[in-house]
């Protein structure tokens, strides 16, 4: 049972997802995620203001449930299946992230630079996370879904809008990558 | 007991984002930099699987574990939607490096900053419904 406390390989990480998303199918319900930050919106109030958000929220209650096991997930993942949590990237992948100043690139789960708790005291980096939360919101719910939404349950039905939108995804996220990155660290 | 086996599928879910490294930023670059073939394996034997899994209770009528009908909904028609929105979700998905089930689960792992992304995704949500109608789609 070592093997549980490494890294997860892909093979086991896709078959996996495919088998949460026909859980969640075979309990009449749906595999997407961003559809939860509606329904945020809507317990926060926001259906008085805007008719997107008036509906009945507790219909997605259920919803709500995954993303707390979710968070928990999280939790025991990284507290109680990991010895290790360091991603080791592509080393071209690390140098390259070196060169851009994220010196914790092969050494950490996520870029302390952005996210250590000291970060949140660089004006810049809270700028940065805003933006890319504002984006991520804006674009899912434009875009009718997100990863889950689209990728992998929309592909596996094999619509076409799923298509083009996962197409969208990748243009915005090498557009980001290859050619906004470099002016912004 | 519902409410166990949705607590119970998100915790699942949880642990392969953590464990499968797609909660992590530097993967999300790595993908994006073609440099790994790990998040487009994740991705693509998730949807091989899914396509086959799907197909068969289509082809086979397969009731629910409660015994209902599955019905798929078929997405609305349309490209600019698709395609702008994709877009700019593409570019807060490689600045954020999360994606709306993932943030949730570095919230777990207990990344405080990841609050930031996930309560800016939801102004993002907010903003969308202000502006639906004024978009094309």
């Amino acid at each position: 049972m070592n093997w549980i406390y490494e890294p997860w390989p892909w093979y086991v990480a896709g078959p996996m997802i495919a088998f949460i998303m026909f859980l969640l199918i075979m309990v009449d319900k749906n595999f997407g995620m961003s559809s939860n930050l509606r329904t945020l919106c809507t317990i926060c109030g926001a259906g008085n203001k805007v008719s997107f958000f008036k509906f009945d929220w507790k219909s997605q209650k259920w919803n709500l449930i995954v993303v707390l096991g979710a968070i928990i997930g999280g939790f025991i993942g990284s507290n109680f299946l990991s010895v290790d949590t360091a991603v080791l990237i592509n080393p071209d992948t690390i140098s390259d992230l070196k060169v851009l100043g994220f010196k914790s690139a092969g050494a950490a789960y996520l870029p302390t630079e952005l996210f250590d708790t000291n970060a949140l005291l660089n004006l810049k980096n809270v700028l940065l996370l805003a933006i890319g939360g504002l984006l991520v919101g804006f674009g899912a719910r434009y875009a009718g879904g997100c990863t889950s939404g689209h990728a992998i349950s929309g592909l596996s039905n094999l619509q076409a809008p799923s298509l083009v939108a996962v197409i969208g995804f990748f243009i915005g996220g090498l557009l980001m990558i290859h050619f906004i990155f470099p002016l912004l660290f | 007991m519902r409410t166990i086996t949705y607590l119970f599928i998100g915790i699942l879910f949880g642990i392969t984002m953590f464990k499968s490294e797609a909660a992590s930023w530097f993967r999300i670059y790595e993908m994006f930099k073609f440099d790994s073939f790990h998040m487009y394996g994740i991705i693509g034997s998730a949807l091989v699987i899914g396509v086959i899994m799907i197909q068969c209770i289509k082809r086979f009528h397969i009731k629910s574990f409660y015994g209902q009908k599955i019905n798929f909904l078929p997405k609305e028609k349309g490209i600019i939607r698709y395609l702008v929105g994709g877009i700019i979700f593409g570019l807060g998905w490689a600045l954020a490096g999360a994606c709306p089930g993932p943030m949730f689960t570095l919230l777990g792992v207990g990344y405080v900053p990841i609050l930031i992304v996930i309560g800016a995704s939801i102004m993002g949500t907010f903003l969308y419904g202000l502006l639906k109608d004024k978009l094309p789609h």
